[in-house]
C-alpha cells in the first residue's frame, strides 16, 4: 500500500487521506477588480500536469489536518509533504517530469 | 435528576455478551463496559502544557497517556479524546473545565456517540490488522500509542495504553455491529492459520 507521510504523523497509509486537489491557490487579493473571466478562472480552472503536481491533501482518518504535497502524477510517487502555509523544500517544481532518477525513489518528510 | 437516570438506562448496542476465547486460540474479543468520553477541541498556545487530572495535554501526536482510569489520547495538534469511568462523567467533565479556565475550548460529550472493543492476547495485532492497515509492530505502535485510522470500513480510534498487547477499538456507535462482526470474523481467520 502508498505511505502518505503526514507532517504530523508520519508515514501512514494512503486509504485514511483524502485528496483536495490543486494546491497554492491564492484568492484575488482585491476581488472588487476582478472580473468575471477572473473569477471563473480563479474558481474553476486548474491544472492537469503530467509530471510534479502541487496537491492540498486531508488526513481524515488520523489526525483529520490538512497538508500540501507535492506529487509525480505518472508515477504517483508523493516527492515531498509539507504543512499548510509553506513552500516545497525540496526544490522541485510542479509540472516538471522527473525522469527515473534517485530524486523520485525517496520521500522526503518535511 | 434525568441526566442520571438518562445514563441509568443507557444500552450498549453489543451487550454484555462477548464470544468466549476458544482454548488455545491467542485473542479475545470483548465489548468494554459504559465509559464517559470527551472530544476535547483547544489551541495551545506556545509553551502552555495545561494538565488534566495530573495528565500533560501536551504530549506528542498520536499518544494516549492514563493514570490507570481517565486516559488522554491525543489524536491531532487540537484534539483530544478523554475517557475516564462513567460514574466520574460530571466529575470528569468539571475538571477539565477547571484545568482549561482561560483557554478558548470545546468539550463535548461523545460517551454516547462512542462504543469501545478491547482486543487482547498474542494475536490482538494479527486479528486488528485483518482490516487495519497501521504497522502494529512494536517499534511503530508501541505502548503509549493512539491514533485515528480505519478498520475495514470504518473510521475507529485505536488504542493501546500499556505494554500488554491489549487494544482498545473505539468506534462509533452506529459501526459497531459491524466493528464487532469484523473483529470477530478476524478472529476465525487468525485462529485457522494458527491451526495448519
Amino acid at each position: 500500500m502508498l505511505l502518505i507521510a503526514c507532517p504530523n504523523c508520519g508515514k501512514r497509509p494512503e486509504t485514511e487521506f483524502r485528496c483536495g486537489g490543486q494546491a497554492h491557490i491564492a484568492r484575488p487579493a482585491d476581488p472588487m477588480t476582478v472580473d468575471d473571466g477572473g473569477w471563473s478562472e480563479h474558481l474553476f480552472v486548474r491544472a492537469n500536469p503530467k509530471g510534479v503536481h502541487a496537491e492540498r491533501w486531508c488526513h481524515i482518518h488520523g489526525c483529520g489536518r490538512w497538508f500540501n504535497a507535492l506529487r509525480d502524477t505518472i508515477s504517483d510517487r508523493f516527492i515531498e509533504t509539507y504543512p499548510i502555509g509553506e513552500q516545497p523544500k525540496s526544490g522541485v517544481k510542479p509540472g516538471t517530469i522527473l525522469g527515473t532518477s534517485s530524486a523520485t525513489q525517496s520521500e522526503a518528510r518535511a | 435528576m434525568l441526566e442520571t437516570r438518562y445514563r441509568a438506562a443507557r444500552a450498549l448496542p453489543l451487550g454484555a455478551a462477548s464470544r468466549p476465547a476458544t482454548a488455545g486460540s491467542g485473542v479475545s474479543v470483548r465489548p468494554a463496559g459504559a465509559e464517559a468520553r470527551f472530544s476535547l477541541r483547544a489551541r495551545l498556545a506556545a509553551g502552555a502544557a495545561p494538565k488534566l487530572a495530573g495528565l500533560a495535554l501536551d504530549a506528542p501526536i498520536n499518544t494516549v497517556g492514563t493514570d490507570g482510569e481517565t486516559w488522554i489520547a491525543r489524536l491531532g495538534p487540537d484534539e483530544w479524546l478523554v475517557g475516564g469511568p462513567e460514574a466520574d462523567a460530571d466529575l470528569l467533565q468539571g475538571r477539565i473545565h477547571e484545568a482549561l479556565a482561560g483557554l478558548p475550548h470545546s468539550l463535548v460529550d461523545v460517551s454516547h456517540r462512542n462504543v469501545g472493543i478491547d482486543v487482547s492476547g498474542r494475536q490482538a495485532a494479527a486479528v486488528l490488522n485483518a482490516g487495519c492497515p497501521l504497522d502494529l509492530s512494536e517499534a511503530a505502535f508501541p505502548p503509549g500509542s493512539a491514533t485515528r485510522t480505519l478498520l475495514g470500513k470504518a473510521e475507529i480510534v485505536l488504542i493501546r495504553a500499556t505494554a500488554a498487547p491489549l487494544y482498545r477499538v473505539e468506534c462509533w456507535r452506529s459501526f459497531s455491529t459491524y466493528v464487532h462482526g469484523f473483529l470477530n470474523e478476524a478472529v476465525f481467520g487468525v485462529e485457522g492459520s494458527a491451526a495448519h
